[in-house]
C-alpha cells in the first residue's frame, strides 16, 4: 500500500503530471474525453433508452425536438429521430462504433508502422529502400482514398452478407493501412539515430540476436514519439471513420457511427428537424477536439527541448 | 599600474527552476589587464562556461547575473539594455567557441561574415572592409586569403575554421576576447597551432584575452594567469607558474596530480586520485564546497565558507591559509 | 588447445574499406565513380597475453575502425585475425566461443548505457546471453560483486544510468564488460570523455582489474599522456597505417618516426620547461585522396622524392618498428 502510494506521489511530482496541471484548457480536455469515453464505455448501462431494441421504439414518438423546447419532453433528453429513437442513447451507441473502430484502427496502424519502421531503420539496405519507396508512393495518396480503395476492395470481393458481418473489420483495416506510415518514418529515423549509439554496438558485442536488440534495446528508446503520434492519430481515425460513414461506406447502418447518424439526421436538416444531425455532429466535434487538444499537450510536454 | 580591462565582483548566476533555484555561480570576483591572458579552468560543472557567458551578455534565460558587477573599462556592462549590450559584443569583446562548425553561419561565405562584422562595428566602407578582412585571414594563417575568401565554411577544415573564428573575433578590434574551449574539438596538433596562433595574436593586437578550458595543459602554455573553478566558486587565482608548481589549493593539488604526465612518473603507478565527484549544484555542502573530498580539512571547513585569501602571489579560498588570529 | 607461448591476439595485414559512394541514382546522373575509403591498411601487429597495447593517433587515423575489426562490429575487407592462434573469420562454430572472451568498453558514458534499462540488467546482460549463472540468486550475487569491484554499490542496480554521473557510468560499462569473464578488453578513448580527476579514477581502476585479473587490454587513445601511464606498448597510426610500434619507453623516450615526434611536440608542456616547440604544418589530408608514397611526406621535413613515390612499409620488431624511408635510411 505505501509502495503505491510512494508511486502515486512521485506520478504526480512527475514533470508530465506538473505540466498537465498547468494548463486548464489541457486538464479541460482530458474531462471531456473522459467523459466520451465513459459514455460510450458504459453506453448499456447508463444511456437513457436503447436505441437498438426496437420493442421499445414508440413510432409516435418520432421526431420530438429536445427537452428545452416546446414541444420537446424530459424523456427524451435531446429529441428523437424520424423512428423514434433517442438521439443521446444514439449518440452514445454510436461514439462506441467511432471510438472502438478509431482506436483498433491507431492499434493496427501503430503496429504495423512500428514494426516496419524498425526494421526499415535497423536492417537498412535494400529492404529499407523499398519500405520507404511504398511508404512515398502511398502518401502520395490521401488517406480517404487509400481508405475507400481498401473498402471497395472488399466489397466487391466479399458476398454481400459477410461484408455486412465483417465491415467494421475492414473499416479498421481500411483505416489502419491508411495511417501507418507516419508511424513508420518516425520510428524509422529514431532507429537510425539509436542504431549508432554506443550501447547498441555494446549488445552486438555481447553478441545478441538483431530481432532481439531491435525488441529489447532499440523499441523502448524510440517509443516516445510514436505515444503522441497515435493520440492525435485517433482524432484523425475517428474523423476518417465519420467520413466514410457519412458518404455511405463505412459501417453498416445496422450499427451507426457518429458519421453514420450525421448523414441520416443530415436528410432531415431541410425539414426542420436540425437536433437530428447536430448533436451528433457536436459530439464528433467535442471528441476530437479534446484528443487532438490532448495531443498537443502530450507532444509539448514531452519534448525535452521545450522544457 | 594601469586600470584593469575587465573587473568582475562578486559575480553571481542563478537559475530558477521548478524545484528551487540554483547558484552556478557563486560570489566570484577577478580581473583581467589590458593585454593579458586569463586562464579560467574547472571540471564540468563549475561554472567557467556560465562566467564567460555573463560577461559576453549571451546567458541563456532562464539564467540570470542575480547579483555583483561586470566592468568592462570601468562601465558596468552587466545590467545594459541589449541594445548596448549587442554593440559592445562584437566590438569591444570578441568570442570564440568550441564548435567551429556552428560558430559559422553555413550559407554566408566566409568573406560575407566577416565583412558584416566589420561593418557593424567599424566605420569603414565595403572596400576597406573586405581588405581588412583579407588582412586577418592572413594574419590567422589560412594560405592564399584571396582565393579562399568567397568560400563557404564546409569547404574548410576543422582547425581553419577555428582560425575563420578567431578572425572573426579579432575583425572589430576588441579589447578583449572570451575563448571558450577554443581547441577541445581540434586534433592535438591543430591544437598547437591554435593556442601559438592566439598567444600571437594577443601580443600582436594587444588583446587581453579570458581562456575558459578544462585542459591545464593548454593554460600553460598560454595564460600569464589562471584561475581555478569549483562547483561555481573560485578556488585559487595567481600566476601561472605559481598555479602549476606550487598549487595552495587542496583540490588545484589534486588537480595537477592527476593529470599524467609524460615522463613523470613510471608506467603502471597510480596517478593521484581524487575520490568522489563535484557536488551537483543542488547538493553543495555548507562550508567549503571542497571539504568531502579535502584530505586537509578541519572543523573550519564544514561551516564556515572560505574567502579568498592572499598566499604569497596567489590567491586561494581555503582555511588553511587565515591568518592564525582570525 | 591454445597456443600458451603464442600472442593472444594476432592481427595479420588487416584493412577495411568504407563504401562512401553517393547513391546509385546520383552516382548514374552525374557520371561518378564509387568511391572507397580505406579507412584501415595493412595494419599488423600482436598483443601479447597480459600486457597493454595502446593504438594513438589523431581523428581519422583508423584506431577505432581497428578495435571494431578485432571485436566484430565492422568485417575484415583484407588480413586476417587470429585470437589464442586461431582465426577468428573461419567458419565453423570456432568464433562465438573465441569471441566471448573479448569484450570492449567505449568512449561515449552517455551513449554506452541503454538509458531505459536498470543498471543491473545492463551488467547482467553478458551473463544471461552466456548462461553464465545458473540461478536468479547467482546472477544477483555476481552483479552484486562486479559493482562492488569497479567502486559502486549493490544498491545501484537498481537505477536508471541517467542518474550517474560521466564517471560512475563509465565503471558501468566496465562492470558489463567484465561479467563476461573477458580475457580481453579493447577500450576505445575509455577516458576521452571523462573530466582530468575522473579520468585519473578510471585510469587507476582499470590498472588494478588488470592486475587483480589478469587482464590484456588494447587502449585506443589520441591522448599520448594518458598512454604513457597505461601502456606497455604502444602503436602510431596515420591515415590508416601503422607507422610506428614500439615498447612505450623506448617510444617515448625516443621516438623515431617524424610524426611521433611531431604529436610529441604537440602536447602541451605541462612543466614549463620553457622549451621552444615548433607547432607542425598541415592538417591530416583527405582520407578519400590519400598522397602518394608515404601519406606523411606533406607535412614531413624530411621528405625526399622517395617519400613521395614509395609507400614505406613497418620495418623492425614488435618491440620496435617504424615505416619511415628516413629512418631505414638513417638520415634521421
Amino acid at each position: 500500500m505505501a509502495a503505491v502510494s510512494g508511486w502515486l506521489r512521485r506520478a504526480w511530482d512527475h514533470d508530465l503530471a506538473w505540466s498537465f496541471r498547468r494548463s486548464p484548457v489541457t486538464i479541460l480536455a482530458a474531462l471531456l474525453t473522459l467523459a466520451c469515453v465513459g459514455g460510450a464505455l458504459f453506453a448499456p448501462w447508463i444511456a437513457p433508452h436503447n436505441p437498438f431494441d426496437s420493442a421499445t421504439l414508440n413510432l409516435s414518438d418520432g421526431f420530438s425536438p429536445p427537452a428545452w423546447t416546446a414541444q420537446g419532453s424530459a424523456k427524451y433528453l435531446l429529441g428523437t429521430d424520424d423512428q423514434g429513437r433517442d438521439v443521446l442513447s444514439t449518440i452514445m451507441y454510436g461514439a462506441r462504433i467511432s471510438l472502438g473502430v478509431g482506436l483498433a484502427a491507431v492499434l493496427f496502424s501503430a503496429l504495423l508502422g512500428v514494426s516496419l519502421g524498425l526494421l526499415s531503420g535497423y536492417l537498412g539496405g535494400r529492404l529499407d529502400a523499398f519500405i520507404m519507396r511504398v511508404a512515398d508512393i502511398q502518401l502520395s495518396f490521401p488517406a480517404i482514398l487509400i481508405a475507400l480503395l481498401i473498402d471497395g476492395v472488399a466489397r466487391v470481393a466479399l458476398p454481400h452478407a459477410l461484408h455486412d458481418e465483417l465491415a467494421i473489420y475492414v473499416l479498421v483495416l481500411a483505416i489502419g493501412v491508411s495511417g501507418w506510415v507516419q508511424y513508420a518514418r518516425t520510428v524509422r529515423g529514431s532507429t537510425l539515430v539509436e542504431k549508432n549509439k554506443e550501447y547498441v554496438q555494446a549488445a552486438r558485442v555481447i553478441g545478441r540476436h538483431p530481432l532481439a536488440i531491435m525488441l529489447r534495446h532499440v523499441l523502448p528508446n524510440v517509443m516516445g514519439p510514436v505515444l503522441v503520434i497515435a493520440t492525435i492519430h485517433i482524432a484523425t481515425a475517428i474523423i476518417t471513420e465519420a467520413t466514410l460513414s457519412f458518404l455511405g461506406v463505412g459501417v453498416p447502418p445496422t450499427q451507426p457511427s457518429l458519421g453514420t447518424l450525421v448523414r441520416i439526421g443530415n436528410d432531415f436538416l431541410i425539414s426542420g428537424e436540425w437536433w437530428i444531425t447536430l448533436f451528433p455532429g457536436l459530439a464528433l466535434v467535442v471528441l476530437v477536439l479534446s484528443v487532438n487538444l490532448l495531443g498537443d499537450w502530450l507532444r509539448d510536454a514531452l519534448n525535452p527541448k521545450l522544457r | 599600474m594601469s586600470a584593469p580591462l575587465l573587473e568582475v565582483k562578486d559575480l553571481r548566476v542563478e537559475f530558477p527552476t521548478r524545484r528551487g533555484t540554483l547558484v552556478a555561480v557563486d560570489g566570484v570576483s577577478f580581473a583581467i589587464d589590458p593585454g593579458e591572458v586569463l586562464g579560467v579552468v574547472g571540471e564540468s560543472g563549475a561554472g567557467k562556461s556560465l562566467t564567460g557567458m555573463a560577461i559576453i551578455g549571451l546567458l541563456e534565460p532562464p539564467g540570470r547575473i542575480a547579483a555583483g558587477e561586470i566592468r568592462l573599462e570601468g562601465e558596468r556592462i552587466d545590467k545594459l539594455p541589449p541594445e548596448r549590450m549587442r554593440r559592445i559584443r562584437g566590438r569591444r569583446i570578441g568570442a570564440i567557441f568550441q564548435d567551429p562548425l556552428t560558430s559559422l553561419n553555413p550559407l554566408y561565405t566566409i568573406g560575407d561574415q566577416l565583412v558584416e562584422t566589420i561593418l557593424t562595428h567599424l566605420d569603414v566602407d565595403k572596400a576597406q572592409a573586405r581588405s581588412r578582412a583579407l588582412k586577418l585571414l592572413a594574419e590567422v594563417g589560412i594560405p592564399a586569403p584571396e582565393g579562399r575568401v568567397d568560400h563557404y565554411p564546409h569547404q574548410f577544415s576543422g582547425g581553419m575554421r577555428q582560425r575563420v573564428v578567431i578572425a572573426l573575433a579579432l575583425a572589430a578590434e576588441p579589447r578583449l576576447i572570451v575563448a571558450d574551449e577554443p581547441t577541445t574539438a581540434l586534433d592535438v596538433s591543430i591544437q598547437a597551432q591554435i593556442i601559438a596562433l592566439l598567444k600571437r595574436l594577443a601580443r600582436d593586437h594587444g588583446v587581453a584575452v579570458m581562456l575558459i578550458t578544462h585542459d591545464m595543459g593548454v593554460i600553460a602554455e598560454t595564460a600569464d594567469r589562471v584561475a581555478v573553478m569549483y562547483a561555481g566558486r573560485l578556488a585559487e587565482l595567481g600566476p601561472v607558474r605559481e598555479v602549476i608548481h606550487e598549487p595552495r589549493h587542496p583540490y588545484t593539488a589534486g588537480l595537477m596530480g592527476s593529470i599524467p604526465k609524460i615522463g613523470i612518473l613510471q608506467r603502471h603507478a597510480r596517478l593521484v586520485q581524487i575520490d568522489g565527484a563535484m557536488p551537483r549544484l543542488n547538493a553543495i555542502p555548507p562550508g567549503c564546497a571542497f571539504n568531502p573530498r579535502c584530505p586537509k580539512r578541519f572543523a573550519r571547513c564544514t561551516t564556515e565558507r572560505p574567502e579568498l585569501l592572499t598566499v604569497g602571489n596567489a590567491r586561494a579560498s581555503c582555511w588553511l591559509y587565515a591568518d592564525e588570529r582570525r | 588447445m591454445s597456443a600458451d607461448n603464442g600472442p593472444l591476439v594476432r592481427l595479420i595485414e588487416v584493412g577495411r574499406d568504407f563504401d562512401v559512394s553517393r547513391p546509385w541514382l546520383n552516382r548514374v546522373l552525374e557520371g561518378a565513380s564509387r568511391q572507397l575509403l580505406r579507412a584501415v591498411e595493412d595494419v599488423s601487429f600482436e598483443v601479447a597475453k597480459g600486457e597493454t597495447l595502446a593504438l594513438v593517433g589523431e581523428s581519422g587515423c583508423g584506431k577505432s575502425t581497428v578495435a571494431r575489426l578485432i571485436v566484430g562490429l565492422y568485417a575484415l575487407s583484407r588480413g586476417r585475425i587470429e585470437f589464442d592462434g586461431m582465426d577468428l573469420a573461419a567458419p565453423g562454430t570456432e568464433a562465438p566461443a573465441l569471441r566471448r572472451r573479448m569484450q570492449m568498453i567505449f568512449q561515449d558514458p552517455y551513449a554506452s548505457l541503454n538509458p531505459r534499462w536498470r543498471v543491473r540488467d545492463i551488467v547482467a546482460e553478458p551473463i544471461r546471453v552466456l548462461g553464465l549463472s545458473a540461478t536468479p540468486e547467482a546472477e544477483r550475487e555476481r552483479v552484486a560483486e562486479l559493482l562492488r569491484q569497479v567502486g559502486l554499490a549493490p544498491e545501484d542496480g537498481e537505477k536508471y544510468p541517467h542518474e550517474f554521473s560521466g564517471g560512475q557510468r563509465q565503471r558501468i560499462s566496465i562492470a558489463r564488460a567484465l561479467s563476461g569473464n573477458p580475457e580481453f578488453l579493447v577500450c576505445d578513448e575509455p577516458t576521452s570523455a571523462l573530466d582530468v580527476s575522473v579520468q585519473a579514477q578510471i585510469l587507476n581502476l582499470m590498472t588494478d582489474l588488470q592486475e587483480r585479473l589478469g587482464l590484456t587490454y588494447l587502449f585506443i587513445s589520441h591522448n599520448l599522456a594518458v598512454v604513457s601511464h597505461i601502456a606497455d606498448r604502444v602503436g602510431v597510426m596515420y591515415l590508416g597505417r601503422m607507422v610506428e610500434l614500439a615498447e612505450a619507453e623506448r617510444l617515448f623516450a625516443a621516438p623515431r618516426h617524424p610524426y611521433t615526434r611531431m604529436l610529441m611536440d604537440a602536447i602541451p608542456d605541462l612543466q614549463m620547461t620553457g622549451k621552444a616547440r615548433t607547432p607542425v604544418a598541415g592538417e591530416v589530408p583527405n582520407p578519400l585522396a590519400p598522397p602518394t608514397g608515404c601519406a606523411f611526406h606533406p607535412r614531413c621535413p624530411h621528405a625526399n622524392d622517395r617519400c613521395r613515390a614509395e609507400r614505406p612499409a613497418l620495418l623492425g620488431p614488435e618491440t620496435g618498428a617504424v615505416a619511415c624511408h628516413a629512418v631505414a635510411e638513417k638520415r634521421i
